[in-house]
């Protein structure tokens, strides 16, 4: 029978989450890296016991770590990110240049076809890659020498690139997103790129329609038609059908266009998932109600999903990493939220449970599908 | 002998219980003592000195025989006790934040 192993990463550390097909009974393993920040947690598509983990500290820096065993154990790998060559300077918050620093690996995407193959999205924004699984990093610098790296500025959770969608289809091309400064793609294995954010509307930056600038929070596309992406943007749920040449908006009937994740439906591409967040100001659900909204469509048109779900004096918030997809069938759908609930719903958002409710704040979740 | 006391997290990190023990060739710096300590447990790069500026991580200071030595020059040499064992140099996380 099937399994799913659910990767946690919260404020203070990582949890795994293993149920059979059923998705009913849980264990809960963790906390690893106990009172370490764990941006990211994601395996291997290729070989799912190689799993790559992003600890993070403000007093000891960024430790990547490498599972060989389905998260058993795991031993520290390489954490030498520099940028390529001089790292050159980025718009700051007051509209002055600012030197490129590192601060934290906030993604972690491992190759479709190799599992010692990696791809790492930093703050401040810049893709790294290892072909040695995670020993030695090596930045894509053509992401920021093409794009107008010196245009982008932080959001106001640091300037992170934070999305990274590999191509099933294309080898070659690889998309990214970045806070502020909006989606990339490279054609070229990420040699070189460009800002593809036609169609993005910001009325918050100086000019709406800018190139880069965009604070995009989230892409997701399906694999079996990886020219169509969505996009939860600062505000506005966004769609493009021609691999991000063009945007136009989805948001439709949603309660709120702003939010941070994304997913799509295992088995159905047209199937969207988001967290409408009241606004900017006050990242909590409108009227205190925890409400997934899928549309079945491809977007505009949007329906609530509550059972299970908190429908009064709720006040999380669910960050951009923190929402997943298994590939059972039904399919499952997972999301954590920064007040520590993990809830899975086993038939595509239909009705919910919690897997578990009192973690540390959840800040990603990734989802395995193990035979 | 040299001694040196880490973080709770970094102990962890090392896999060491207590302090940890080094042998330093040379002068007793807080270059020579943190090259030391890296070579002997390298998952400790990057963790208390940037691995491309060699720069204390903001976070952490520098103690031994009650001075705060995090702002003495990396090449300068430290308290006699620390060159003898007598004194163990303690890296020590800040209280800051949450």
């Amino acid at each position: 029978m099937s399994k799913v192993r659910v990767l946690v990463g919260t404020r203070k550390g990582a949890f795994i989450l293993t149920a059979d097909g059923t998705r009913d009974d849980w264990t809960i393993d963790g906390p690893f890296f106990g009172g370490w920040e764990i941006y990211h947690i994601k395996g291997s598509p290729v070989d799912p016991n190689r799993i790559y983990t992003s600890q993070t500290s403000g007093w000891f820096g960024q430790v990547i770590q490498r599972s060989d065993d389905g998260g058993q154990t795991w031993e520290p790998v390489g954490n030498r990110f520099e940028y390529d060559g001089v790292p050159g300077t980025h718009q700051w918050y007051d509209g002055t240049q600012h030197p490129w620093e590192f601060a934290r690996v906030w993604h972690l995407e491992p190759s479709l076809a190799d599992p010692d193959i990696v791809y790492a999205g930093v703050e401040d924004a810049a893709l790294f890659r290892s072909t040695d699984g995670g020993q030695t990093w090596h930045e894509l610098s053509g992401l920021r020498r093409d794009s107008s790296g010196h245009l982008w500025q932080p959001g106001a959770g640091g300037m992170c690139l934070h999305t990274i969608l590999l191509d099933p289809e294309r080898p070659s091309r690889i998309f990214v997103a970045i806070s502020a400064a909006g989606a990339f793609r490279s054609d070229d294995s990420g040699e070189t790129w460009q800002p593809i954010n036609r169609g993005l509307r910001s009325e918050y930056i100086p000019d709406p329609k800018a190139e880069v600038g965009h604070c995009v929070h989230r892409i997701a596309l399906h694999p079996s038609r990886p020219q169509v992406l969505f996009m939860q943007k600062h505000w506005d749920v966004m769609r493009s059908d021609d691999a991000g040449e063009s945007w136009y908006e989805v948001s439709g009937n949603l309660p709120s266009d702003f939010g941070f994740p994304i997913a799509v439906h295992a088995h159905e591409p047209e199937t969207v998932y988001v967290v409408p967040i009241k606004s900017d100001q006050e990242h909590f659900p409108p009227e205190g109600k925890l409400r997934v909204y899928r549309s079945r469509t491809g977007g505009h048109e949007w329906e609530p999903l509550t059972k299970g779900l908190p429908q009064r004096d709720c006040y999380v918030n669910v960050l951009r990493e923190a929402m997943a997809v298994d590939a059972l069938d039904p399919c499952g759908i997972y999301f954590g939220t920064t007040g520590g609930q993990v809830y899975v719903s086993a038939d595509s958002g239909d009705t919910w449970q919690p897997i578990v409710r009192d973690l540390p704040a959840v800040l990603s979740v990734e989802v395995q599908t193990l035979p | 002998m040299i001694r040196v006391v880490l973080p709770p997290h970094l102990r962890s990190m090392a896999r060491v219980d207590g302090e940890v023990v080094l042998e330093v060739e040379g002068a007793v710096t807080l270059r020579s003592v943190l090259d030391a300590l890296e070579a002997a447990h390298p998952v400790l790069r990057g963790t208390i000195r940037d691995q491309a500026t060699q720069r204390r991580r903001p976070f952490l200071r520098f103690f031994a025989c009650q001075q705060d030595l995090s702002h003495q020059p990396p090449d300068d040499r430290l308290p006699e006790a620390v060159a003898k064992g007598v004194e163990p140099l303690v890296i020590l996380a800040a209280i800051a934040g949450g």
